[in-house]
């Protein structure tokens, strides 16, 4: 540890986390790709590569026991909460040792023993969902905050509108998070919304206030998140905060994004949020050596756990019918 | 309104009016205690149905009648001619009470997940006659069950279809119907269990035959029982010193208590020929080598495979064979050739610990073996002490037909001898 | 004991399971102070408390997925959608969230939560406040699906739902409401998953559920009264889990069968069932499966129209009458 770091309101503990837990998204990510690539990784796969900052800052953040949804986009938020690499890696490649035994898939990584209370592939469904959560620490006293994550597509469907205006009125403990990356899916989102900033300038219409951050500056990012975290431990209700972004690669893999201006992706690319953080790094005193050290660390770890899933084996057909319902079976009659 | 005399039960034919409770001129209300009852299986207090007088008795207490007997009148009054009741709310449970559940759901029934039904394994022919005529799936399976020729049924149903009833209506074997020496069919059966927690087995290819010729030999052939203690000692140590010479072979074969027994019935047979026979109706087959059938349990029944020509063959022969033949049995593998035909079988309990038991002949046979478990007893010696002797219980079956009492005892010693002297497994004396 | 109307058994239902279980939480539209617009839960927000008893905007998206998410986290809550008719608004969590989160996450997640539903027509509310969508929710796997017809039904199954720890869509009829029946005393716990023969008949038997339960009651008294023919009336209650061992004991007794189904023609739960019973209860068959259901149309407004449309005691026996006479 440099004794040359600045001190100031975010330790050099965290911020090491935060570097270390946005390369870890990125190598994850990246190594996801690669083995699409290979025919490895099954189905359908939504990368998030570009908006690493978000997904660690929001969770670096987190307290033990608070609870993240998100959307089918979702392998940097389930592994930014702890969740380990060969599980999401397994559960892509459709593996016995997946999250949830290639039961569910990419685009329903859950974890709720990691707090990560599931991803989900319907645009809006979890904001009420999150809502319901948020109500229930309210019911009994708990302090948990449960914490959104969505797109910028999302704020115009009619669910985004029911939980935002929910949560206002009866206070909830959550956070909203449009990630807000620009594209709807192959759209702009400004050729589909009425207002400027998708998430921020709806905000009003609900009483909360106007929030848009820098999304691929991860300091931005925490501090945001802490202060929204206080105000719903508090007991003063939701936040809405709309973080600017890019993903670097299409919508999902089926999509090689040839929608986008020319040079838009080079713009966005020298504003790769762990480029931006790694320099500040350096900066602020942290020694080369050190990062080094992370990122052959994450190096490791996305090797070993891709060893371990390439030589697992395949989801064991007995699961099939198993645990429709709470019996654990799938029985609907007698 | 004719009062009658209730069944009461299953089984029940008849009743005895052990009191009445109105007397001959009495008004009565639905509801009221009118006579009580007594039957071979309980006793009953029966309520009027319909509101009038009672104005005629017609059987006294402690009589006996028919079920349906018209045991007394009530003359109506103007008001009672409503028989059937409003249609009442949903039946309430007593206060206080919690329901009980009723049949959980949870209880699997084995069904395979990707139909999750039970499709009738079962089938009864065509749903139309060779005319056209239609024939309800019911009325297929009375049919079938019963060996009824549909060609020569009416149908009474619409379009002139072929129905449950005018297959009953046509049903003039009375041995053939699905129903039981009572009345009761089926239904009837399935009803009284309806509040049972149970499981509904479907019958297989196996237990149908099972069923079918146990009932036929139990309901043609004339079985007699003829029972002797057999003492095992000396085949024991026959068999023990068996073993440890055949210790030596590779394929770790041994000789079983069952192996001996099957030997020593050939030999038996060899020495009572006129045991050896079959059943023909107008002939009987003296048969001239042993092909002794040994009763194998398997899964959800039981088959007797047939080990043929015991007499030529080795103990160590028949003892491989039987183990074969036991596990092609268990895998459901025998082809008719190996189960079908034989001179005598062998049904061995004594494993379960049955002392002694009575076993149905497998028809065409006309003899069956039930070998009990062997036991310690105290037997008086040669010099007038008390000792101990290894015995088991062996009982013969025998068809009356074909084969007499003192056939049967002479088998039965032979057989007894052969075991206590066991040099005559392989000697002939 | 006590006669008690199908609304009040509601109200009471679910406040024999708030009192027993304090994580039991109640939302909806107009339920607490209003005690919801059938009326079905007064004196709920009076006896719990406004933490308990939450009314809620016009949100049945919100509505749904904060039930959920609540139920995933620890609560049991009871959500109501005013009209059954409303589903088809919130969906995505009957079809998509809800039933399908235990699987997809292996087991890790669980949703015991009970959505009640005013259901059924009758009442003359026109075509989008009047069906009967039971049959929706039964073709969802991982849903269980429950429609009491009586009083005494609607606590009791009510419990069950609650104290169920999968999702459970409980239909209350719109037009039983009103009606009356006799309740024991005390706590009253049901089953889910079983049928109840209200009726024991030997000639046929008739499935029904909920409102079609007292018409095929009535038809059954005048099948036997005026024709001899004596009918068995199951009432089905659970379509899911469904009792189906009752109802193939009732065809090998009587090898005649009748459904009665508000739902319109194509798909109605009595469909399911039939198939069933053609299936595994063939050789018990001796005629053919009618279905006495309402037509595939949307419902009419008026009263005369609504009442010609939705099956009658009247049309039910002369279906019956029909098919079993030659």
């Amino acid at each position: 540890m440099s004794k040359k770091i600045a001190p100031d309101d975010i330790s050099a503990e965290v911020r090491l986390e935060l570097y270390r837990t946005q390369v870890r998204l990125r190598e994850a990510e990246q190594r996801a790709f690669d083995l699409f690539l290979q025919n490895l990784v099954k189905g359908t796969s939504h990368l998030s590569l570009g908006q690493e900052a978000i997904a660690a800052g929001f969770a670096v953040a987190m307290q033990k026991g608070d609870l993240s949804f998100c959307t089918y986009r979702g392998h940097a938020h389930t592994l930014a909460r702890g969740v380990p690499v060969e599980k999401v890696l397994g559960e892509l490649m459709s593996r016995d040792n997946g999250l949830m035994r290639g039961k569910g898939g990419s685009m329903h990584l859950t974890s709720v023993e990691h707090g990560v209370m599931g991803s989900y592939a319907i645009i809006g469904a979890h904001l009420p969902i999150a809502c319901g959560a948020a109500w229930r620490a309210q019911y009994r006293g708990d302090s948990d905050v449960s914490v959104c994550f969505f797109g910028d597509g999302t704020t115009n469907i009619g669910a985004f509108h029911e939980a935002l205006n929910f949560a206002a009125i009866w206070k909830l403990p959550v956070v909203f998070v449009c990630e807000n990356n620009l594209y709807m899916e192959y759209t702009p989102i400004a050729d589909v919304t009425a207002v400027e900033h998708p998430a921020a300038d709806r905000a009003a219409a609900y009483g909360l206030e106007r929030i848009i951050i820098d999304g691929n500056d991860a300091d931005e990012v925490l501090r945001t998140a802490r202060s929204a975290y206080e105000r719903a431990r508090r007991g003063d209700g939701p936040s809405l905060i709309e973080a600017m972004t890019y993903r670097h690669s299409g919508h999902s893999r089926a999509d090689p994004a040839k929608y986008r201006p020319e040079g838009e992706l080079e713009r966005w690319k020298e504003r790769d949020p762990i480029k931006m953080y790694r320099a500040r790094l350096l900066k602020l005193g942290v020694s080369e050596t050190v990062l080094n050290a992370i990122e052959q660390e994450i190096k490791d770890e996305i090797e070993a756990a891709t060893v371990a899933c390439k030589a697992a084996p395949p989801p064991s057909t007995d699961i099939i019918f198993t645990d429709v319902y709470a019996d654990g079976g799938w029985a609907w009659r007698n | 309104m004719d009062i009658l005399m209730p069944q009461l039960g299953e089984t029940v034919t008849e009743g005895t009016v052990s009191l009445w409770v109105k007397s001959v001129g009495d008004t009565v209300q639905p509801g009221d205690p009118l006579f009580e009852i007594e039957t071979d299986k309980s006793s009953m207090e029966i309520p009027a149905t319909c509101a009038g007088v009672l104005t005629e008795i017609r059987v006294q207490k402690g009589v006996v009648v028919a079920v349906g007997t018209v045991v007394a009148i009530i003359t109506e009054t103007a008001t009672s001619g409503q028989r059937d009741s409003l249609p009442s709310a949903a039946p309430v449970p007593a206060a206080g009470s919690i329901i009980a559940p009723a049949v959980a759901v949870g209880v699997q029934r084995q069904l395979d997940p990707h139909q999750a039904v039970v499709t009738p394994s079962e089938h009864y022919g065509p749903g139309r006659r060779a005319d056209g005529v239609a024939i309800t799936p019911l009325a297929r399976r009375l049919a079938s069950v019963a060996g009824m020729d549909l060609s020569q049924l009416k149908g009474t149903g619409p379009k002139g279809r072929i129905t449950a009833r005018d297959v009953a209506a046509s049903d003039t074997k009375p041995s053939a119907k699905p129903v039981f020496a009572s009345g009761a069919v089926v239904s009837d059966i399935v009803a009284l269990y309806a509040d049972v927690p149970h499981d509904v087995l479907p019958l297989d290819g196996m237990r149908k035959a099972i069923a079918r010729r146990l009932l036929e030999s139990k309901q043609t052939i004339p079985h007699f029982y003829l029972t002797v203690p057999v003492f095992l000692d000396a085949l024991n140590t026959l068999r023990a010193d068996a073993n440890t010479a055949l210790s030596e072979r590779a394929d770790g074969q041994k000789l079983s208590v069952t192996d001996l027994i099957i030997k020593a019935l050939a030999v038996a047979l060899q020495q009572v020929p006129e045991a050896n026979v079959i059943w023909a109706e107008d002939r009987i087959l003296q048969l001239r080598r042993a092909d002794i059938g040994i009763a194998v349990a398997i899964e959800g029944g039981l088959v007797t495979p047939v080990i043929r020509d015991v007499g030529s063959k080795s103990v160590t022969t028949v003892s491989a064979e039987l183990k074969a033949l036991a596990s092609r049995a268990r895998g459901r593998k025998l082809q008719p050739a190996e189960y079908q035909g034989g001179s005598i079988a062998i049904s061995n309990l004594g494993m379960f610990g049955v002392q002694e038991f009575s076993a149905i002949i497998n028809p065409p046979q006309s003899a069956i073996l039930a070998v009990g478990a062997a036991q310690r007893v105290a037997v008086e010696t040669d010099t007038g002490g008390v000792g101990f002797a290894s015995q088991m219980t062996v009982t013969l079956s025998c068809d009356h037909r074909a084969i007499d009492g003192a056939v049967g005892a002479r088998l039965l010693a032979a057989f007894k001898s052969a075991i206590e002297h066991p040099l005559r497994l392989f000697v002939q004396f | 004991m006590a006669e008690l109307t199908y609304r009040d058994a509601v109200a009471r239902g679910i406040a024999q399971e708030m009192a027993r279980d304090p994580d039991v939480v109640l939302i909806g539209e107009d339920i607490a102070k209003a005690g919801g617009v059938f009326k079905a839960t007064v004196g709920l927000y009076e006896q719990f408390g406004p933490r308990r008893v939450r009314d809620t905007p016009i949100s049945e998206q919100a509505i749904l997925g904060a039930a959920m998410g609540a139920a995933m986290t620890g609560l049991k809550p009871i959500a109501e959608i005013m009209f059954a008719d409303f589903a088809a608004v919130c969906w995505d969590y009957f079809a998509n969230e809800f039933p399908k989160s235990r699987y997809m996450t292996n087991g890790q997640v669980k949703t015991p939560l009970v959505v009640r539903l005013g259901n059924g027509g009758g009442a003359r509310f026109g075509a989008q406040h009047s069906q009967s969508v039971e049959n929706w929710c039964m073709m969802i796997p991982g849903l269980k699906v429950v429609v009491p017809s009586s009083p005494v039904d609607v606590i009791g199954l009510m419990a069950a739902a609650v104290r169920d720890p999968d999702p459970v869509i409980f239909l209350e009829h719109k037009s039983l409401y009103a009606t009356k029946g006799e309740v024991p005393d005390g706590e009253i716990v049901d089953t889910l998953g079983t049928a109840k023969i209200l009726r024991h008949g030997k000639d046929a038997t008739i499935l029904a559920l909920a409102l079609m339960v007292p018409r095929a009651l009535e038809a059954a008294h005048r099948l036997h009264a005026e024709h001899g023919i004596d009918c068995e009336v199951i009432d089905v209650r659970s379509l899911v889990p469904l009792d189906t061992q009752t109802i193939l004991a009732s065809v090998a007794r009587t090898h005649r069968v009748f459904t009665v189904e508000e739902n319109p023609r194509l798909c109605g739960w009595g469909a399911e069932l039939m198939s069933i019973i053609a299936d595994e209860a063939f050789y018990d068959l001796d005629g053919p499966l009618v279905r006495i259901t309402t037509p595939h149309i949307p419902l009419p407004a008026a009263d005369v129209l609504e009442d010609l449309v939705i099956p009658s005691s009247a049309r039910i026996v002369e279906t019956v009458l029909r098919t079993l006479s030659n």
